[in-house]
């Protein structure tokens, strides 16, 4: 396997021998480098690694998720954000001052918002909601997306989400952990955004796929 | 797969204040249908039926066992519902749990109530012998409304079972050796129709987001407008205006779904 070609591995199977280094989601063994997880195999400056096409989302710091508040405790939320276990929010980390008895005024159970990971280590995954654009969701639709998806539906640097918030209006963010919020002035242009997100997540593999999404705008505009 | 979040379901509401769905489609129809008929080898009958991306299996076996007490003329019928967790990511493995107990129980109500099998074409020697008819349903891929498609995939199948060679000297069944022989079954096949109450209004075949957001459902199983059986599920209740449309819904909807399904008969 030459650099720069990708190949799609499943786990277990030896993607190349010989010099190399082990990368994400895969494993030394002997002179071969496994894989570990179902997706693309690539190789740069002896580097490999797999980029997962299937599975469970993993979160990793500085990612932006959206999830839903599960419990509340003494010290803060319980957050789902599509992770196999729950993350924490401290009350710390809410941007306004939060009195400690009356956490549930500020975020309620099954309120849904925006947060930050801070922290990923063996006691958990640590949220934060300071930074820019980290909010409670009051309006617009949630749904969920195949996380794996979620570069092509953002783009070259955001190229496909601000063409599609640039034709619909729409205010959208997309959750590393693949879901997805649409908020905008009417339900048809959510809705009509919302086609859209999922139609490149589906057809994620087409190339020229900016073109296409800009070409299927155009004639539903008409 | 996440749960339907608070502002998605304030957005159905408000979409379906409209008369319409986030699919396009209207409250009373259905999604697209799809049925294939035969796709197991070792079944006597079996169908698939998907109705959007929901889809389900339904194989057919026939044995020869005693009849019950009660019912020394008749055939048996049993019916079971299988949720693989490969359908959906909230289904767990083990024992079956209320959902899939309920879909055996509803469509093995449907079918038994509404006289659509003839149980006594189904006796070999009264008191005796009669043909025991497993109905086993699997789901594929769980996208709402699993019970419905579960329904029709009894029917069609049922309709696709052809009566394996019975010795009755020697007590065997020859399942190589299919006879053409069809189940003694009525033309006038029952239909299953769920109706959701969202808010104010009732829909027929959610979506899994739809079907997350229900407040209350009633399952109705007949021919047309003749009820042969109901079942009320979910914790809101109805009352007797609402309790008329939801019988008015049910009966257009099972007329109309009828004429689509006719034809794989």
């Amino acid at each position: 396997m030459s650099e720069q070609e990708r190949k799609v591995v499943i786990p277990g199977e030896i993607i190349v021998e010989g010099e190399y280094l082990p990368g994400e989601n895969t494993e030394k063994k002997d002179n071969a480098i496994i894989s570990t997880r179902y997706g693309l195999a690539e190789i740069i400056q002896g580097l490999v690694r797999v980029i997962p096409l299937s599975g469970v989302y993993s979160p990793r710091v500085g990612n932006i998720v959206i999830g839903t508040i599960k419990d509340i405790t003494l010290k803060g939320w319980l957050v789902d954000i599509n992770t196999p276990t729950i993350a924490f929010l401290n009350v710390s980390e809410f941007p306004r001052f939060v009195n400690k008895g009356s956490l549930e005024s500020f975020l309620d159970i099954d309120d849904i918002a925006i947060f930050k990971v801070i922290g990923v280590n063996s006691k958990g995954i640590e949220l934060t909601m300071k930074g820019r654009g980290l909010m409670k969701i009051e309006k617009g639709m949630v749904f969920e997306i195949n996380y794996t998806r979620v570069p092509r539906v953002i783009g070259r640097e955001g190229s496909m989400v601000s063409l599609i918030k640039q034709k619909t209006g729409c205010n959208i963010t997309v959750g590393q952990n693949g879901l997805v919020w649409v908020s905008g002035e009417d339900i048809e242009k959510e809705l009509k955004a919302r086609k859209m997100i999922e139609y490149i997540a589906e057809n994620s593999f087409i190339s020229g796929l900016t073109d296409k999404v800009n070409e299927l705008f155009g004639e539903k505009n008409e | 797969m996440i749960h339907t979040t608070r502002v998605t379901a304030e957005r159905i509401k408000q979409y379906l204040k409209e008369g319409k769905r986030f699919d396009g489609r209207k409250p009373e129809n259905y999604r697209k249908i799809e049925i294939e008929k035969g796709i197991s080898a070792h079944a006597e009958g079996s169908a698939r039926v998907k109705i959007g991306k929901t889809e389900v299996i339904v194989g057919i076996k026939m044995s020869v066992g005693e009849p019950y007490p009660d019912s020394p003329d008749k055939g048996n019928l049993i019916t079971t519902a299988e949720l693989i967790p490969l359908s959906s990511p909230r289904i767990e493995l083990g024992p079956p749990k209320f959902n899939s107990i309920e879909i055996g129980r509803l469509v093995d109500r449907m079918l038994r109530e509404s006289g659509f099998i003839d149980f006594k074409g189904l006796c070999i020697k009264e008191g005796e012998k009669v043909w025991t008819l497993f109905v086993d349903i699997y789901s594929i891929n769980d996208d709402g409304n699993l019970l419905d498609a579960a329904a029709i995939g009894a029917i069609i199948a049922l309709f696709d079972t052809k009566i394996p060679k019975y010795d009755e000297e020697s007590d065997k069944i020859l399942y190589e050796e299919p006879t053409d022989e069809k189940l003694p079954l009525s033309k006038e096949f029952p239909l299953s129709i769920t109706i959701h109450k969202i808010g104010d209004y009732f829909i027929v075949d959610p979506t899994k987001e739809e079907e997350d957001i229900s407040e209350t459902r009633v399952t109705i199983g007949g021919y047309e407008e003749i009820v042969s059986s109901m079942q009320k599920g979910m914790e809101k209740s109805l009352n007797i205006e609402e309790m008329l449309k939801v019988l008015e819904i049910s009966k257009k909807v099972n007329q109309k779904l009828r004429k689509e399904i006719e034809k794989y008969i």
